[in-house]
């Protein structure tokens, strides 16, 4: 078990003797995991102090110099505090910059609604130019960020606050691409990030009723996979989608909307529904909300 | 250039920036004209083009930017006319896709983060050159610009030169009644800055400010007292220059007075 953002904070220390590398904190280095690269390489770690704007438009100037520029704080700061300074000098400059947003959607738990952005897919995926990327575990944080070191152009890579079990050994990853467990015909869930792990148990458990059902991670968010999409909408009966986030503009609204255009085809979304978070321990707020395995079973038991 | 080849060269750079807008019937002639100066001496004579790196922070001055890569061949001075159109590539604000440009700029209280991440990744590598941002005094009722001026301070980026372009106006009104832009000079000394006041429409005085930052240990603000619309009579301290093109009577009588 690790979160993501652990998994960030190890592979920026891997990745760390690249002198060109530079990491940006916002007085968050300890929660976002950037303290473990700080440690190592403090020339190279540049804290702003409690200023996102500043933290981006600085991560910028250093990425049009040439520097492989990771900025980090919470998703709610970064997506929200941040969002005219990701739009009009990190995209529409075309940095090459890395948008790490940690402690997203209400996995936060305890801190609650101020600090649960459940809005930053949306926000970021309707950017112009922007990459939008959530791991589901470690191995793929550590893959997906390695893809976006190389990768021209802004790009968000949305982590989490708390442990996930690991889900890949060596699998491939890549820039709009997506990753299914299972053939079943009967339904498909689509999950991203931290609902992945729980629409894999929840697959578990509905193949012991003799329900199959196949788990989508989208780790790709834009660009999205819709080839595999349309396939799964194709092949399978029911369509599901989980995510920690709102369903107004997360993956059930993109998923929705690859349909509309190429199959057209009934999703039923899980998510927040147009409401703030709450305080609690994330599991807890996940079970508050439906981010569940049971709620996903539910789908596809009811009827 | 001597001093007077560099005014020749701003009444040059004035009367593109008047033809600019007045065909493009619509832009911001007011704060181009009272910058124009401060970016004749840094183009024209000041930056080291391989070394030095300019941030617009001030946006919407685009056509004094134009004009001034214009004037140093970075892009065709017949394109200076199709600012704004449809099928142009100057846009009324930056856009780094233009030939000479680091960052699009627009959206005010920028310019100055962008600058800063210029300076440290110089400073990290040990390169020589200077970074300039040109600042609005009105622009910098942005809080992210104190953001800014922080970060500056605690990484001693003494490579980092500013300008406050000192006009004195914003959209609404006087600088002092829209918001209270007061003290200029102690606000950015007491951010640890490096402050100069000078005349910015003084071509020595703009040479000796920027001359004066090289032994300097701390990031520079140079606050230049301009006057908005500077050059042309009827635009001169008048706020409703700061976003309007002229007519054809207008143009007319500025160029004319732009000729001598």
């Amino acid at each position: 078990m690790i979160s993501t953002r652990k998994a960030y904070g190890e592979f920026l220390t891997e990745i760390g003797d690249n002198p060109d590398v530079v990491v940006l904190d916002a007085d968050l280095a300890a929660a976002t995991k950037t303290d473990m690269f700080k440690k190592e390489y403090p020339e190279r770690h540049i804290d702003v102090g409690i200023a996102e704007q500043d933290l981006v438009g600085t991560a910028v100037g250093l990425a049009l110099s040439g520097k492989t520029v990771f900025a980090s704080t919470f998703a709610m700061f970064m997506a929200g505090r941040a969002y005219d300074q990701v739009r009009n000098m990190a995209a529409y400059s075309h940095s090459n910059v890395n948008l790490c947003a940690t402690h997203a959607g209400v996995m936060v738990g305890e801190d609650g609604p101020t600090h649960q952005c459940i809005e930053d897919i949306a926000i970021m995926n309707v950017i112009p130019t922007m990459k939008v990327f959530c791991p589901a575990d470690g191995v793929s944080t550590k893959k997906i960020l390695s893809i976006c070191m190389n990768e021209d152009g802004p790009k968000y890579i949305r982590l989490g606050r708390s442990d996930l079990p690991e889900l890949y050994t060596d699998e491939e990853f890549h820039v709009g691409g997506s990753h299914t467990c299972g053939d079943g015909k009967d339904g498909t869930v689509f999950a991203t990030g931290s609902t992945v792990s729980i629409a894999l148990e929840a697959q578990n458990e509905l193949k012991e009723k003799g329900i199959n059902i196949r788990v989508v991670d989208l780790y790709s968010i834009k660009p999205v996979d819709k080839e595999e999409i349309v396939r799964c909408a194709k092949e399978t009966e029911k369509l599901v989608t989980i995510e920690d986030h709102s369903i107004i503009g997360g993956i059930g609204s993109i998923v929705s909307d690859v349909l509309t255009e190429l199959y057209p085809k009934k999703v039923e979304k899980i998510g927040i529904n147009d409401t703030f978070g709450k305080s609690g321990k994330w599991t807890e707020v996940y079970k508050y909300f439906g981010l569940t395995k049971e709620n996903i079973m539910y789908k596809f038991i009811q009827e | 250039m001597t001093i007077e080849e560099l005014e020749n060269r701003a009444r040059l750079l004035r009367k593109d920036i008047v033809e600019m807008i007045y065909n493009a019937k619509s832009g911001h002639p007011g704060g181009s004209l009272s910058c124009i100066d401060i970016m004749t001496v840094l183009f024209h004579e000041k930056m080291n083009m391989d070394e030095d790196r300019f941030v617009l922070s001030k946006g919407h001055c685009a056509p004094a930017y134009y004009a001034c890569l214009a004037s140093i061949g970075k892009i065709p001075h017949e394109d200076l006319n199709t600012l704004r159109k449809i099928d142009s590539y100057l846009e009324g604000h930056p856009s780094n896709k233009i030939n000479g440009i680091d960052v699009s700029s627009g959206s005010l209280g920028q310019g100055l983060s962008v600058a800063n991440g210029m300076a440290l990744a110089k400073q990290l590598d040990g390169e020589r050159g200077k970074i300039y941002c040109m600042l609005g005094d009105g622009e910098i009722e942005e809080g992210q610009i104190w953001e800014a001026a922080m970060t500056a301070n605690k990484y001693s980026l003494n490579n980092v030169v500013a300008f406050v372009d000192y006009n004195g106006l914003q959209i609404d009104g006087s600088i002092m009644d829209v918001k209270g832009v007061n003290n200029l000079k102690e606000k950015f000394e007491a951010f640890g800055w490096n402050v100069q006041e000078i005349n910015g429409h003084d071509m020595q005085a703009i040479i000796d400010a920027i001359d004066n930052t090289n032994d300097s240990d701390k990031p520079n603000v140079i606050i230049a007292k301009t006057i908005k619309g500077k050059g042309v009579s009827f635009m001169e301290n008048q706020v409703g220059w700061h976003g309007k093109a002229p007519n054809e009577e207008e143009y007319k009588q500025a160029m004319e007075e732009l000729s001598k």
